[in-house]
Parts: structure tokens; sequence; C-alpha cells
């Protein structure tokens, strides 16, 4: 391990001076000469008829440069699902076209059917207003029953149904839960909604288009999480565009939590509209635009079952999910709901049987898809509620049942009933790590000492386990994936050693230009500082999948780490012609390449100089240049977990809930940098609490937005949370990738909404009130009403 | 179009603006000062805090036109004049105090002037003071600790 | 938004003659109408800012009386009166975010009466004077329901006068996201009688809880309200609370308030 910056080493990130001096460069701090401003106008209505749009008037407004309506696109492709599910009969889900700018019909608040270019964005706004749009209101589909039981109102006409998919997981092991459900000692069920949100980066999305009419080439600048996906989308599915005459550049991206993976209407409109005018085109989001049009996240509605024996011994989980998909399916909004939930519905648990079903639904809402956890949130909280509601109905401590159940260190690789296989864990050692942490026996005096300020505490215990490193071509083929997961990183040693290192995942608050050297700087024995991370730029990047999935380290970090293998090993026959002996006779350590047995001994800055004067090489033998790309593809997801724990005290006058403390035992396998880590997980905690206390995407039966302002929709501030305990120190490597890295970005959002739900009903069960669930968010209001009925 | 001057950052600068020009939208676009962000359209996040006559505002929801004759100061303007971090931009680096530094520039301005009405806070006061501040990265901790370093305290759970 | 003229006068006078334009509007802190304009839902024609107005800012007392320059933001008050008038510089220290407080005035928010905003629990409960450029207006009578003032549409609030009672509190329950009041209750106790005002609760804006204010004047203790609630019948139920919700809040914070004060 280098000593200061290497692998393990809590280094300080370069890229926040940038940031914290105000040079940071998002999208929208970048505007090209002569650049034109884009608003759209959005639908009001959630569902309706489009009879006829005149932009006549708006078009002769001040300022004013084109105008768009869905007419224009027509012809276009749509912005397709990104994986295909089929249902149980084996019909292929339903795929209604997703158009950059709807047409025929407007299916929820916030569609854009139309846009205005103008000189100035406040032009552009002065000219929204002026188009008269003939749109007849139709009765909207919101609530998915409703959804699914109506047949008449519709939100795709074409394809008859509301419903996507009707999909089982795993279809063949139905009849199996079935029967054991049907013969159990006891039978837990728990019916709950996850509740929908809204994920609200604090950057607002932002694209600009350009087109260069000399080469014909295109460049789209935009808040991405995921540039090369945005280019493969919109060449291969929406434009046409060849993906080697557009360069997707998404520069600094202020948070993105799964709202920027997604290719958007907005991005393939501003590119049209820069190819039409032959001046750049700027679309902003202002924040009402990003709730009424950002892809939302959750939103299921779940009847769970846990079927155990009367010693607390798990049979069976069962669950039955309907699933919003919104208006029109965004990119991964198939896949969310099924394979990052359904599979990991056997929890940590040695459960045989396990059966999820799951119906996607379309409503006259905005659209659902990944959001931080994607599925795996949904999944531990259906589990983690249920199992709670069964310790309390069977007497049992809600550790005790857990660890009853766990997968044992000894079992792994462990082929769990939902049809994955775990490499590696430890979740007692984590649980062990939880119970010392949380002060457990000094529970009872902390609650005394809350009765005595009137207030109730409880406390909370949840496990979970998530599939990350999102990952695997062979198996999310199987799965339905459209595309491979790999990710590509191309090692550059310049010839003064600095290094260049481009990457396919993309920061957006992750850190990649701090973390990534590290692992380089350990390999190679060099300064991490002269290593640079190259990031967000499809003209300069071999390919990638973006940043997501809690992936970048293990599936990207791990083709940084085959890349710089190639890099030593290149450099070995450097070094050896350099030396004068055979390769298999060089060794290279800490930055020196040494002739075992000799003294002989050159530096790796001294092989990089090399490599590009190569006066004296066997060119047959060696190439000149120190350049290696790879391609990593790995053999499996990786499987973090954890243990965590809550204390709650609730005020029985206002139902008003504090969380008193919170800790996460994490196992994420190796660390590369645990400041970073760290840091993830308290955002990933306060996403959680935000879920479990604070934010709703609540429409109301019209399809409106209820909650569409900052103004209703509540982001967890600083003096909603405690601070947080955080360890990762219980870790298990991942077997099967070079770093041993797991993944951390989602973990404490799927973690936490159990726990806190968990420690909420505990305090109010121990204070005598006869409550075995609260639907998230868990605001004051809700809890009151339980409490009195 | 009006014409206003300001002091910002210790310059005397002029701007053309609109009336209904807001500081925010002068300070990025006329100054060519995009640190201060623009992160919501009602007064909430916090990501455009810069200071005004020594005062912490929302520059999305003040109009240039009433900023004329104003001293603004801006996150470009933070920093020591050889460029090096100041105490409470080099502790937000010391304790990730930021992730995708989006919400940092508001934060950096809110810490700044709760430290010079209250340089010695509490944490709780730290909390409440950044309630117009949202940070969806962080869960606020790195932040609090990093002003509570910069206070010269020490923070109640240090990173590692 | 929409373009307008703007208007900065430096005396009530020039503010009167400049609010006398078709469709003057007066702008304290834009806290409120700013948000609003960038929604387009407000269209002024003419802004005039009061915030230039020196005779406008500060706060004075004279004998019982606490006297606020209406163009004073919630920070200053915060400060300057929390010796004088602590459980209204409370109130003040409350109010948005101290981003918000160092530019949101209390005629601002006076005249803009959100049946969420704190500042008109505290004037009514007070039994504030709001005094314009024209006449004084008592807050009995100044507070007509949500968004509804007695103000004529060019009148300026130059100041409110709050008789200072002997004990004074406000509480207020967060509304979670916006942070206005979901309800906030202000008492205060007078030698003559008790007064309770009630904010964020009533789809009629801010009103006077004459039950409670009864119970009170007759024995000022958290007994004397028992179980009393809030009036089901008006009460705004939303996304974030119901009614029963809100009458059950009105309830707790009034006994709370009461008990703050000691």
């Amino acid at each position: 391990m280098a000593a200061d910056g290497g692998m393990g080493h809590a280094t300080k990130r370069r890229e926040d001076v940038r940031f914290l001096t105000g040079r940071g460069k998002y999208t929208d701090d970048y505007t090209p000469a002569k650049t034109t401003y884009c608003a759209f106008a959005r639908s009001t209505v959630a569902n309706g008829k489009i009879n006829s749009i005149d932009t006549k008037d708006a078009a002769g407004m001040p300022g004013v440069v084109t105008v768009f309506t869905g007419e224009d696109f027509a012809e276009v492709g749509g912005n397709p699902a990104g994986w295909l599910i089929n249902s149980r009969d084996g019909e292929p889900m339903k795929e209604p076209k997703r158009p950059v700018l709807a047409h025929g019909k407007v299916r929820h608040v916030g569609d854009a059917y139309a846009a205005v270019i103008a000189e100035t964005l406040e032009q552009a706004m002065d000219a929204v207003e002026a188009i008269d749009a003939d749109i007849d209101e139709l009765d909207a589909v919101v609530n998915m029953v409703d959804a699914l039981a109506n047949s008449t109102t519709l939100v795709h006409d074409e394809i008859g149904t509301n419903q996507c998919f009707d999909w089982g997981w795993i279809e063949d092991n139905r009849a199996a839960t079935d029967e054991a459900i049907k013969n159990a000692p006891h039978v837990t069920t728990l019916e709950l909604v996850n509740n929908r949100l809204v994920p609200n980066a604090m950057e607002p999305r932002c694209s600009i288009g350009e087109y260069d009419p000399g080469t014909g080439d295109y460049k789209l600048t935009t808040t991405s999480q995921n540039p090369h996906l945005t280019r493969l989308l919109i060449s291969a599915f929406v434009m046409g565009i060849p993906e080697n005459k557009l360069t997707v550049h998404a520069p600094d991206v202020g948070g993105g939590f799964g709202s920027k993976i997604y290719h958007y209407g907005e991005e393939a409109l501003v590119l049209a509209a820069a190819k039409k005018l032959n001046r750049p085109v700027k679309w902003t989001s202002t924040r009402t635009e990003a709730f009424l049009s950002d892809a939302h996240g959750r939103d299921h509605v779940t009847k769970i079952e846990l079927a155990c024996e009367r010693d607390g011994t798990f049979i069976a989980f069962r669950t039955e999910t309907m699933a919003n998909v919104g208006a029109y399916l965004s990119n991964f909004s198939t896949a969310t709901p099924t394979f990052l939930h359904g599979t990991l519905m056997a929890g940590n648990y040695t459960v045989p049987n396990v059966y999820v079903n799951v119906k996607a639904v379309f409503t006259n809402t905005a659209p659902v898809d990944a959001y931080r956890g994607a599925g795996r949130p949904e999944a531990t909280f259906s589990l983690e509620r249920v199992i709670d509601k069964a310790a309390r109905e069977l007497g049992m401590d809600p550790i005790a049942l857990r660890r009853k159940n766990f997968i044992k260190p000894d079992q792994y690789p462990y082929a769990s009933a939902a049809g994955l296989e775990y490499d590696s864990g430890n979740y007692d050692a984590l649980m062990d790590g939880l119970e010392a942490a949380a002060d457990l026996a000094g529970f009872e005096a902390r609650r005394a000492e809350s009765a005595k300020n009137g207030k109730l505490r409880g406390l909370g215990i949840n496990s979970y386990i998530e599939a990350c490193g999102i990952a695997p071509s062979n198996l999310v083929g199987v799965l339905g994936s459209r595309v491979g997961l790999y990710d590509a990183a191309t090692v550059r040693v310049n010839a003064t050693g600095n290094i260049s290192v481009m990457v396919g995942a993309h920061s957006h608050g992750q850190g990649h230009e701090t973390a990534f050297p590290q692992v380089v700087a350990d390999m190679l024995g060099v300064d991490p500082m002269s290593i640079e991370i190259v990031h967000g730029d499809t003209s300069k990047i071999p390919f990638g999948m973006g940043t997501y999935g809690s992936r970048s380290l293990a599936v990207c970090g791990s083709a940084v780490f085959r890349a710089t293998e190639k890099i030593i090993k290149k450099a070995t026959l450097i070094a050896a012609h350099m030396m004068e002996d055979k390769p298999e006779n060089v060794d290279f350590e800490d930055g020196d390449f040494s002739v075992k047995g000799t003294n002989k001994k050159v530096s790796f800055g001294d092989v990089a100089l090399k490599a590009y004067i190569p006066h004296d090489f066997p060119l047959e033998d060696i190439e000149p240049g120190l350049e290696e790309t790879a391609f990593y593809d790995p053999a499996n997801f990786t499987y973090p977990s954890g243990a965590y724990a809550c204390e709650v005290e609730v005020d029985p006058d206002t139902g008003k809930v504090d969380i008193c403390s919170m800790i996460a035992m994490d196992d994420f396998g190796n660390v590369v940098n645990p400041m970073i880590v760290t840091g993830q997980v308290q955002g990933g905690l306060a996403q959680g609490i935000g879920q479990a206390l604070l934010e709703h995407g609540i429409y109301d039966e019209n399809g409106q937005l209820l909650s569409g302002s900052l103004m209703d929709y509540a982001m967890p501030r600083a003096d909603d949370l405690p601070n947080f305990v955080v360890d990762h120190s219980h870790a298990t490597r991942c077997t099967h990738n070079p770093i041993g890295v797991k993944g951390c970005g989602e973990a404490g959002a799927i973690g936490s909404p159990p726990t806190v739900v968990n420690a909420v009903v505990d305090a109010l069960q121990r204070g005598g009130h006869d409550v075995e669930h609260i639907d998230m968010p868990v605001s004051p209001a809700r809890v009151w009403e339980a409490m009195n009925g | 179009m009006p014409t206003i001057t300001m002091n910002v950052n210790g310059t005397a600068v002029s701007a053309n603006v609109e009336n209904r020009t807001v500081l925010s939208a002068a300070l990025r676009e006329e100054l060519g000062l995009t640190g201060t962000h623009i992160g919501c359209d009602t007064s909430q996040c916090g990501a455009c805090v810069v200071h005004v006559n020594g005062k912490a505002v929302k520059a999305c929801t003040m109009f240039a036109v009433e900023a004329n004759g104003a001293d603004v100061d801006t996150i470009e303007g933070q920093a020591h004049v050889d460029g090096s971090l100041n105490v409470i931009q080099q502790a937000f680096q010391d304790h990730h105090g930021l992730q995708c530094g989006f919400c940092t520039p508001g934060m950096i301005m809110s810490a700044a002037a709760l430290l010079k009405e209250n340089p010695k806070p509490t944490e709780a006061e730290v909390r409440d003071y950044l309630e117009g501040n949202i940070c969806r990265c962080t869960g606020y901790q790195g932040i609090v600790n990093a002003i509570m370093a910069a206070s010269g305290q020490t923070p109640a759970i240090a990173a590692e | 938004m929409y373009n307008f003229e703007f208007a900065k006068p430096k005396t009530v006078e020039e503010a009167a003659s400049a609010m006398a334009a078709e469709g003057a509007q007066a702008l304290g802190g834009g806290q409120t109408l700013l948000p609003t304009m960038k929604q387009r839902l407000a269209s002024p024609e003419v802004l005039v800012s009061m915030t230039g107005i020196e005779s406008m800012v500060g706060v004075a007392v004279r004998g019982d009386t606490l006297t606020i320059g209406g163009a004073t933001t919630h920070a200053q008050v915060a400060a300057d009166a929390a010796d004088l008038y602590p459980g209204l510089a409370a109130l003040a220290a409350n109010i948005g975010d101290p981003a918000v407080r160092n530019r949101g005035t209390i005629g601002g928010s006076l005249a803009n009466n959100d049946p969420a905003a704190c500042y008109p629990a505290g004037a009514l409960g007070s039994g504030a004077t709001i005094t314009t450029n024209t006449r004084d207006i008592a807050a009995d009578d100044y507070f007509q329901g949500m968004f509804e003032t007695a103000l004529d549409e060019d009148e300026i609030i130059t100041s409110v006068s709050f008789p200072i009672p002997e004990k004074a509190n406000y509480q207020k329950f967060d509304q979670p996201a916006s942070r206005f009041a979901l309800v906030g209750v202000f008492v205060a106790k007078t030698a003559d009688g008790v007064r309770v005002a009630v904010t964020g609760a009533s789809n009629e804006g801010v009103y006077r809880w004459t039950e409670a204010e009864t119970a009170l004047s007759a024995s000022f203790s958290e007994g004397a309200l028992e179980s009393m609630s809030g009036n089901l019948d008006d009460m705004i139920a939303d996304l974030h609370g119901s009614a029963s919700y809100r009458a059950h809040l009105v309830g707790v914070l009034t006994r709370r308030a009461v008990a703050a004060c000691g």
C-alpha cells in the first residue's frame, strides 16, 4: 500500500478546490457564443387530447427564432426502455412510444408539447404563453388499482391496457411457494406503500445543443451520469445521428441520484434545434420543471407474506407488488421493479421459497425510474418491515429472528432462492458490530429518560443486502437488458511520466478524480497527483456505461485496474530491454523495475520516457508508446450488506419523530478511500431518512402534483438529521473483481427507511399503542392519526 | 436598461440589467461569476447565497437593481489573495463537507455569515442556521463538522 | 418573469406618489413576491421599493409600546427587539431562514397576509396597530382572511406598533417543506386579559381563538385549556395534515405557549 494517497487512504478530494472557490463548471455555466434559449410548453392537465397547437402568435413574438411541436418529431424515433421484461405468460411488455415532444396526446402534467427558441430566456418564456394549445382534458389515470381495473381510461390507447407487464420471479417457484405458505405454521402479512420520491439533485437538468455545419458534427453538453448511454440512445433510437458525429459532454454534474442516468427528450430537442438554427440552443430546467419532468423514484404498492416455523425459521416470502412506471417508460424503468427488486427478495436469509409478482402500471404521472437504490430499497423495506412484524407476532427479539435465518459465513458462495449467487458476506459479524455500537443494554435507561420528557422512544433494527456493480453482461442479458453493462478505461502514460486515465464512469459527487488515481498510484508506485482522471466526454473516452448502481469502482475501477496491469506488463518489456535482460527476470516494486539478483534498476519515469523515444526498440517485440485500454465485464454482481440501528423519539402530542441516533454497519468489501465511503453512506442515510419521514411525491385524483415545489416537497435539512455513526470495518472482500470492492453509493438509502419505520412502530408499541405499520413518509400527522385511531 | 454599479469582491463593476433581472442572474450572466448557483425557484435551496453589504441573502430573491451601490461578496472572492483556501473552505475539504459541489458556494457563504455573527456556535446552532441551505449529497454531517472545525471547535463525530 | 418599472423612493411621500401609478405594488424584501413573479403569477407594472426609506426602518420603544418601521427586516427585529419584546423577537428570529430574515420585512409580511405566516399571529395576538401612510388600523380590523387585508391598493405600511404585554410566547410547528407554520399560536397576557392568535390552521387566515382567550383570561394556565382544541369547521386540510390534526395542534401549541410564558 502506498503510505499516502494509495488504496485505503482517506485522501482529501482534489476536485474540492475548484468547487470551494466557485470554479466548478456545470452545464449551465457554459454559454457558447450566439446561444439561443429554449423554453417548453408543458401540459397543465394529466391526460389530454391535443386537438391543435397554434404557434403562429408565438413565432411572431420579439426575439423568437423558431417554435417546435410534436408534429416536427413525428417521424423521429422514441426514447426506448433499456430492458425487455416478459410477462408470466411469455408476452413481451407493452412499449408505447415516448416521443421527443408529445404528439396527439399529453399524458402527464409537465409533458412537453411545444418548445420555443428565442434570443433570450425571458423572450422564450413570453412566447410559450402565446402558444394556443387546444387540448381536451380527459379523465386521468392516477391510482394504480383503478388503472388496472379500468380498461376504458387509458394512458396509451394503442396498447389497450394500463398494464405494462405482469412479471413473476421465479415463475417456476410459484407453486412451491404457494404450497409452503398454505402449510406454514405461521404467516405474517403486511400491506405497505413505498412512497414516490422526487430525486431533486440540487443542480437542475440543463442541455446545450451545438452543430457544426462544416463537419456535420453535433455536440450535446448535458447534465448526465451516463454520457455514452445518452449518445447511444440518441444515435441508435431517437435521432439517428451517427455516434461518431455526436459528442456528449457532461462537465461537472451537480448530483444525480439516478435522475441523470436517462436520456430525456429535451436533449434531443436542443440538438435538433441547433442543427435547424445553426446556433447553440440551451435549455435549463427550473426546479418547477424538474418536479414535473425528471424521472421520479419508488412508488410501489405491495403485499408481502412471510411464512415461518413457530421457532422463527423462515419458510417463504411471497410478494405482490404494483409498480408505477408513470406515463412513459424511462430507460431503466422496467428493470427497477423487476431485476433490481425481485432478485433481492430473499434478503440475507436462508429462506427456501421466494416468489415475487410485479405488475407494472402506466399512470398519468411523471415517469418513474431508478432513484438511489432503485428496487433494492423497495425489496429491503418490504422484507425488513414484515420480519419486524413477524418478530412481534412470534414474541421473538427482532435481532434474534434475523440472526436465526442469516446465511452463515461458511455458506458462500450462496445461491439465494431469488436466483442470485452471493459471493461473500458475514451478516453475523455486522450484527455483532451493530449491537456493540448501539449500546442495546443502555436502551431501557434511554427510554426511561425520554419518557420523563414526555417522549416515546423506540429502537429499530434492520439488515440488508443489495446487488451492486451493475454489471455482468451475461447475467443482465439473460434478465432482459438490451445493453451490456461492462465498463472501460484507458491509462495513458505520457512521455514525461504523468498519467491520464480516461474512464467510462462519470462522477457527479462521488470523488472519482481522487479515488481512481489512488488505485493507479498504488499499482504503479507513483505520486497520485501525477495521475489525472478524464471523464464525462464521449470524444475523449473509449466507452462507458456511466455511474449508477454503485458500480463505478467495482466495474470501471476494475477496468482501470486491468488497464494498469497491461501498462505494467508493457513497461516491464521496455524495462527489460533497457536493462538488457529477459522480462521474466524483471521485478516491479514501489515504482522501480529491477533485475532479480542484480543491482540493475530503472524507474517507472525512465521507462515512460523511453516508451516515447524508441530509438533502439526491437520494434517486432515492443511497440512505442505506453497506453493501454481495458474493458471489464465482471463475473457477478457485488453484494454489499449491512446492519443498521436507529433510535427515535416520538412526541405523542404532535406525532413528530426525532431521530436520536442512526448507526450503519456496512460491508463494502475493500475500501479505497474511507472518507469518501463514509460520505456516501451519510448522504444515503439522509435520503433514506428523507423517504422515511419527509418526502412524498403526491398526486391528486386529477393527476396534479401536489408536492410540486420545495414549498411542499420536504427535503431533509441539517436540523432534521442527527450525526450518523458509520462503520465499514466488518468487510469481506468481493471475490470476483480485482480490487475486492462492492460499492457504497446506495447502501444508506437502502438500509435506513425500514430501520426508521421499525423504530417508530417500536416506540408506539412500547408506548401502548397498537400500531402495526405507518406508511412513509411517517409524518407527524400520520403518526398522530395512527395513535388516535 | 438600467446600469448598476456594485463593488463585487472588492472590485467596482457595472452591468446593464433589466429591472426584472435578479442578482444571481446579473452575477452569472453579466459578470461571469458562475460560482453562484441556481437550484430552485422558490427561495428554498440556498445555492445562491451571497453577501450584500455584509449580510447573507439569496441572490435569486433580490433584484439586481436593489443591489445598486452595494458591496457584494460571492464565492469567487472567498479564497485568500494567493489563491489558497480560507479557513472555512479548507475545513470543508478537510471534513468532506461537499460531494457534487453544487450547493457548496451557498453553504460556504452561509457558514461565513454564521461565524461572523456567532464565532463559536454549538452544533445545534450550526444546523439551525443552515435551514435555508439544502444539500442533497452529504447528509450535512461533513458540512456541520467543517463549520465546527472552522470555528476552532472539535466536531462531534469526525469523518475518517 | 414579466418586466416592470422600478422605483426606489427615499421618503414615504415619494413612495405614496409612486404607488399611485397604475399597477404599482410595494416591494418589501421581496421574499414572497419574487418567487411569485418568477412563476408569472404576479405581474406588477411598477415595483416601489420600501427599503430605501430610512424613516420606515428601525425598532423603537415609547412607554409600553414597541414600534417597528414597516421596512424593518426580520433579522433586525430579532436583534433589536430581543430585550424589549422577547416574545415577538423570538417569532421574528424563526421566520424563514437567516438569508430570508436579512431581506424580508414586517410590512411585506403583513401586507401579504399569508395564512401560514408568523407575523400576522404576532400582530393579531399582540393587538398591534398597523400604521399606514394614511391611517391607523387595529389588527382586529386589519386581517380579513387568507391574503386579504384592510389595506387599499396603494396604501403603505409605514410602521407597526405593539403594546408590550406582560408575557408572550409564540409556538410554531413547522410545515416540513416550506418551514412556514403548519400551525402557529401566539399567546399574549396583558393587564386587560389574554389574546390568542392562530396562524397556519384556518382557511380564513390568522384568527383569534376566543374560547381559549376566555379560559386563559380567567386562569392563565395550561390546565385552564384542559384538552381544548381548535374549531374544526374552518381548518385547512392538505397533504401536510388533516383538519382534525390541525385543530388538535392548535390546542397543543396554545398550551405550550402558555407553559413557555411561565
